[in-house]
């Protein structure tokens, strides 16, 4: 198999506070290759937007850093490169959707010049040049009328058309890595699932890879091959889509799993409860401690959750860390 | 809207103002205690009961309150604001050459409070527990606790008299300074400095500190993060994608502040005998002059009218939002 594109390596990023200094992310792997989709999943926060940050090199500072770790694209450590490096990375070999469409365009600029942007600043194109270039890609995105959009301002265009811009400006420079962070949750259903149709069909024609992070289990089993489970910062199971799917290993993967409600065409009179993890996710000050972060939510926890759980390997290329997972199961 | 009917519109609401203003000042000079007519017997040595009935006639002061109302707004609304008796000139003459020295003192130093202020509000912004932060913050409590003509005072003390690097008092240039065109520009820059200055101290720190609120609120938008993505130098972010957006609340205030900056030109004017209509204001308040005041206020509610119109097209150039809002 060739090597992956994008590598990450016992990533750990830290945040300072007033309770002292706080990892956010720990001995976090995983590796993303050349035309594939990788899914991230778990609840709010529980460090999958804080991964995109570090792989984009845009932990915010100067309370946060990555104390520890790598990022290699194509072999090139980007942990290790200087801000003028990453500037040549960011929205040119890597680039990033972001959750909020309504609020990640600049409103005082059109799209057209919020696209043209990054052409003109990674490819050197000029002002007409970039201009054609994002009517190009507003096209390709699906907007109708791109010759007459292009001159538009944010707010003239709806939530879904405003992530489509999102989308036509992340992939203008043809980038090889694409961080898609929950890039639905603020649209419409019907709106969701032509996002992910166009997502795909972007993927086939340009062979980005993407990274896609998300609390939509729906999602992953439509978009991902493979799947990687964080919880508080940590990753907690990683296997193919159907394995983590269908054979869930650890509690808080099974738990994800249930949570997800289903239509029936012929619901009982009583109706069937809707499911939950019980308790939330620990917040910032409770990350670092030394045993299994998840065991007070856990229903199969035990004395040995007071430990924290190495990763063991499950059948095939799935992993898991998990006491109560027992080597014999796996 | 189009940008025609919006004039017009607003032109239209200025004419009704301005009347209004000029109602309103007109009584409450009238209410006001003392009489042209002593202040120009006083200036003339003394006169009889008869002599000040006449000097009254003459001037139309013993016609009733409301016949002296309407026909000063008759004469008004046909561009006659009058004639000033202490100044033996009549008073839209007086006021346009005054008004130029004012124009510049109070554009002057607006211009400096929005441009620096904005400055040094982005610069503490980028770093808010930094040394220029601190500055700025110091620099606020001084410029909204220091009374302006403390200010003024000081800095004359300072700058021309312990350190003489500007000139002391004097109005506007040396009379005895060559006159060409040059050197009298340069002239009345090096005479405008202190002025400026202190004028502007104010709305200096009122800005950088409205600037670095309004920028810290910006620079944790997605948007900016969106900027950051593209691998855009952080220069381009800060001063292109940010400051685009936070400098709207500063021009705002901007055109709502600049009534208060003519008044506070007239303070200033006073210490540094600036000839504008800051200072022939006073002179006309102490000489009853009404006609004169009333004049100048007519001019200040006409500047203001007009920097507020100037004010709503620098938003809706700045703000695309705004402009198809009204479309």
């Amino acid at each position: 198999m060739a090597p992956p594109l994008l590598s990450v390596r016992d990533l750990r990023v830290e945040f300072d506070t007033r309770d002292g200094i706080i990892p956010v992310i720990q001995n976090l792997s995983f590796d993303l290759h050349a035309g594939g989709t990788l899914g991230i999943v778990g609840e709010s926060g529980c460090g999958k937007s804080m991964t995109a940050l570090a792989v984009m090199g845009l932990v915010p500072g100067p309370m946060g850093r990555i104390a520890g770790g790598s990022i290699r694209l194509d072999g090139e450590d980007l942990v290790a490169a200087g801000e003028q490096r990453l500037r040549q990375v960011r929205g040119n070999e890597i680039s990033m959707v972001f959750q909020e469409p309504m609020t990640s365009l600049n409103p005082v600029f059109t799209v057209g010049d919020q696209i043209g942007e990054t052409v003109r600043l990674h490819q050197g194109l000029s002002r007409r040049e970039a201009v054609n270039r994002a009517i190009e890609m507003l096209r390709a995105v699906g907007i109708p009328a791109p010759e007459k959009r292009v001159h538009e301002y944010p707010h003239q265009l709806s939530g879904g058309m405003r992530q489509r811009v999102m989308i036509a400006m992340a992939l203008a420079c043809r980038p090889r890595v694409l961080i898609a962070d929950e890039p639905t949750t603020a649209l419409d259903v019907t709106v969701q699932a032509q996002i992910f149709d166009l997502l795909q069909d972007l993927q086939a024609e340009t062979g980005t890879a993407i990274i896609l992070i998300t609390h939509d289990m729906g999602a992953i089993a439509e978009l991902a091959e493979r799947v990687i489970v964080m919880y508080a910062g940590r990753k907690v199971e990683d296997g193919p889509v159907g394995e983590i799917l269908g054979q869930p290993l650890h509690p808080y993967t099974k738990g994800l799993i249930r949570c997800v409600p289903h239509l029936e065409a012929d619901p009982p009179v009583e109706r069937r409860e809707l499911m939950e993890i019980p308790g939330v996710v620990p917040g910032l000050s409770q990350l670092g401690g030394v045993g299994c972060p998840f065991s007070p939510r856990c229903s199969e926890s035990r004395p040995d959750c007071n430990m924290m759980p190495v990763e063991k390997a499950g059948p095939g290329d799935h992993s898991v860390a998990c006491w109560a997972v027992s080597e014999a199961a796996s | 809207m189009h940008i025609a009917s919006v004039l017009i519109r607003r032109i239209l609401n200025a004419a009704g103002l301005l009347a209004a203003v000029l109602i309103l000042c007109f009584t409450l000079i009238h209410l006001a205690p003392g009489d042209p007519a002593e202040v120009i017997a006083g200036e003339m040595g003394g006169a009889t009961e008869e002599m000040m009935a006449e000097i009254r006639a003459l001037y139309g002061l013993d016609r009733p309150f409301h016949v002296q109302l309407l026909s000063y707004l008759g004469n008004v609304a046909q561009g006659d604001l009058g004639y000033s008796f202490y100044f033996n000139q009549p008073v839209t003459d007086l006021i346009v050459e005054r008004l130029g020295a004012t124009l510049l003192l109070v554009i002057s130093a607006l211009l400096l409070a929005i441009f620096l202020g904005t400055f040094l509000g982005v610069v503490a912004a980028r770093n808010p527990n930094g040394l220029i932060s601190h500055f700025v913050t110091v620099l606020a409590l001084f410029g909204y606790a220091a009374p302006v003509f403390w200010t003024a005072i000081i800095l004359l003390i300072l700058f021309a008299s312990v350190i003489p690097i500007f000139p002391a008092s004097g109005g506007m240039y040396d009379i005895t300074g060559p006159d060409d065109p040059i050197s009298r520009a340069l002239d009345i820059a090096h005479h405008m400095v202190l002025p400026v200055i202190t004028l502007s101290t104010i709305y200096l720190a009122f800005y950088s500190r409205l600037a670095r609120a309004s920028m810290l609120d910006v620079l944790g938008s997605d948007y900016i993060r969106t900027a950051r993505a593209k691998g855009l130098a952080e220069v381009v972010v800060v001063y292109k994608h940010a400051l685009r957006n936070a400098v709207l609340p500063v021009v705002t205030f901007a055109g709502l502040q600049f009534a208060q900056l003519m008044s506070g030109a007239v303070l200033v004017e006073a210490v540094y005998s600036w000839p504008g209509l800051g200072t022939l204001a006073f002179e006309s308040l102490l000489r009853r002059d009404t006609p004169t005041l009333l004049g100048i206020l007519f001019f200040s509610s006409m500047v203001v009218i007009i920097a507020n119109l100037l004010t709503d097209i620098a938003y809706r150039l700045i703000d695309p939002r705004i402009r198809s809002g009204a479309r």
